[in-house]
């Protein structure tokens, strides 16, 4: 993980200019796509992804349908041409687990009870990958479900802080994520402008209890920022659309 | 509208639980709205309308169906929603001894049907035995978002009833967001032309009047020519 020929805090400053608790510039667009019931397009950074919702609707194949709430399906998938290097199409065991936890996060907060025996089907598809891609993808994922007007108790905001050169830095970009200590993807449950709770975390790497602790801390600013960003994407698309304005890419 | 501003999941609405309306959910006695919407908030109650999402059934509505699939019992109906309707033959007052379902309605049929039942389980009954029921073998069907369709059937029918006088045309409204015209052609592009301008520009002010207008102004041409 830590090689010291590399340095990635230089006086004071990240590798791209930021200082340690700045978010990469990130921009939302709602409802780019025509045949999803919701749906976003987000860049944060170099990141760049595009998250689809479907539902609620009928569960195919059948057997899969819970008679007593939706069943919630993600699939974080990642194109042959986002990284450098050639990815081979199609799920593998860093996708499966990056559905999974996502899923579980996403779960927290739709209302799966008010539809028995349907299905909610989101999916994000990784265009760009610059480090932080689950984070950018559930970022997309929550502002797509509430464009398709699925029921939540409120929204997901998500972001990672990393250790590097010794030091916790806020949403790291791709050399920090390779080159540094500890990687830390968290999401959160966010309801009327407060964190009511914590949707995904994992950890890459070791950091001490008190680092763990100023991580958090990190973390929730800067998820509350996304927060703000993400409201703003929704509201100003609705905005328009009621002006009559609405200019859709099809 | 400045008057209902926008809402987004989670926010919070009041916190007095015996408010809460429609698209509004409570939680430790406090009121957030369910999803995106309009907030609607009068003295008595706080509400959201939603601005989309997908019809789910509830007793009583009008919907209309196409027909899936012919069972000896009866007919499995798409109603455009996550769940699929089911129509007795004790429910079709078409059946008559001696008949078979497939004689009354086959496969892609259109009817207009009521929802009759809902079990906890969403299975969703429905019934013809109603005097606005029947299946409908010519006409034009639209789509619309579901949610917009208040918006098409006005403030107690008056958009609906607009569209009868000015262009005589027969409109059934179906709560699932498809609507049947049946009419002079020429009319029913009229109508459609008016129904999609109400689904992008719903919750505008003065909708009813603008439509009107415009209704008015496309009769006049095609009476001009």
């Amino acid at each position: 993980m830590d090689s010291k020929d590399i340095k990635l805090i230089i006086d004071g400053k990240r590798l791209d200019g930021r200082g340690f608790e700045d978010l990469r510039p990130i921009k939302m667009r709602v409802g780019v796509l025509k045949r999803a019931d919701g749906s976003c397009y987000l860049e944060m950074g170099k990141n760049k992804v595009v998250a689809a919702v479907f539902g609620p609707r009928e569960v195919h194949p059948r057997h899969l349908a819970d008679p007593i709430k939706a069943v919630v399906r993600y699939r974080y998938n990642m194109a042959p041409f986002s990284v450098e290097e050639r990815k081979r199409p199609g799920p593998d065991r860093r996708s499966v687990e990056i559905s999974k936890v996502s899923r579980e996060a996403i779960e927290a907060i739709v209302m799966k009870e008010l539809f028995p025996r349907s299905g909610i089907d989101i999916f994000v598809e990784v265009l760009q990958a610059d480090a932080g891609s689950r984070t950018a993808c559930l970022n997309a994922a929550s502002v797509a479900l509430v464009d398709a007007g699925v029921p939540m108790k409120g929204m997901i905001s998500s972001v990672a802080v990393a250790k590097v050169d010794d030091v916790l830095v806020l949403d790291p970009m791709k050399e920090e994520d390779n080159y540094g200590q500890a990687d830390i993807p968290f999401a959160f449950f966010i309801r009327n402008d407060r964190i009511e709770s914590i949707a995904l975390l994992q950890m890459d790497g070791r950091v001490s209890k008190e680092e763990f602790v100023q991580a958090l801390e990190m973390a929730k600013r800067g998820a509350m920022k996304i927060y703000e960003m993400q409201k703003e994407a929704i509201k100003t698309k609705y905005i328009m659309e009621s002006e009559g304005e609405v200019n859709e890419i099809e | 509208m400045a008057s209902r501003p926008i809402v987004l999941p989670g926010e919070l609405l009041a916190s007095n639980p015996k408010v809460a309306g429609s698209g509004t959910y409570i939680e430790n006695g406090k009121v957030y709205a369910k999803f995106l919407g309009l907030l609607d908030r009068t003295d008595t109650s706080v509400r959201v309308i939603p601005l989309k999402g997908r019809y789910i059934p509830s007793v009583g509505d009008v919907v209309i169906g196409i027909v899936r699939e012919v069972a000896g019992n009866g007919w499995v109906v798409d109603i455009n929603s996550p769940y699929q309707g089911f129509l007795p033959v004790s429910e079709n007052p078409e059946m008559r001894q001696n008949r078979k379902p497939n004689d009354v309605l086959d496969i892609d049929d259109v009817i207009i049907a009521k929802v009759l039942n809902i079990d906890p389980k969403m299975k969703v009954t429905l019934t013809m035995k109603d005097r606005m029921c029947r299946a409908v073998r010519f006409g034009r069907i639209i789509g619309i978002n579901p949610a917009r369709v208040p918006r098409v059937i006005g403030k107690k029918g008056s958009m609906i009833r607009m569209f009868k006088t000015e262009l005589g045309v027969q409109i059934v409204v179906g709560k699932n967001g498809l609507i049947w015209v049946s009419g002079d052609r020429r009319k029913v592009n009229i109508v459609e032309e008016a129904v999609y301008i109400i689904e992008s520009e719903a919750h505008t002010d003065g909708l009813t009047d603008r439509i009107t207008e415009f209704v008015k102004r496309k009769k006049g041409e095609l009476n001009g020519q």
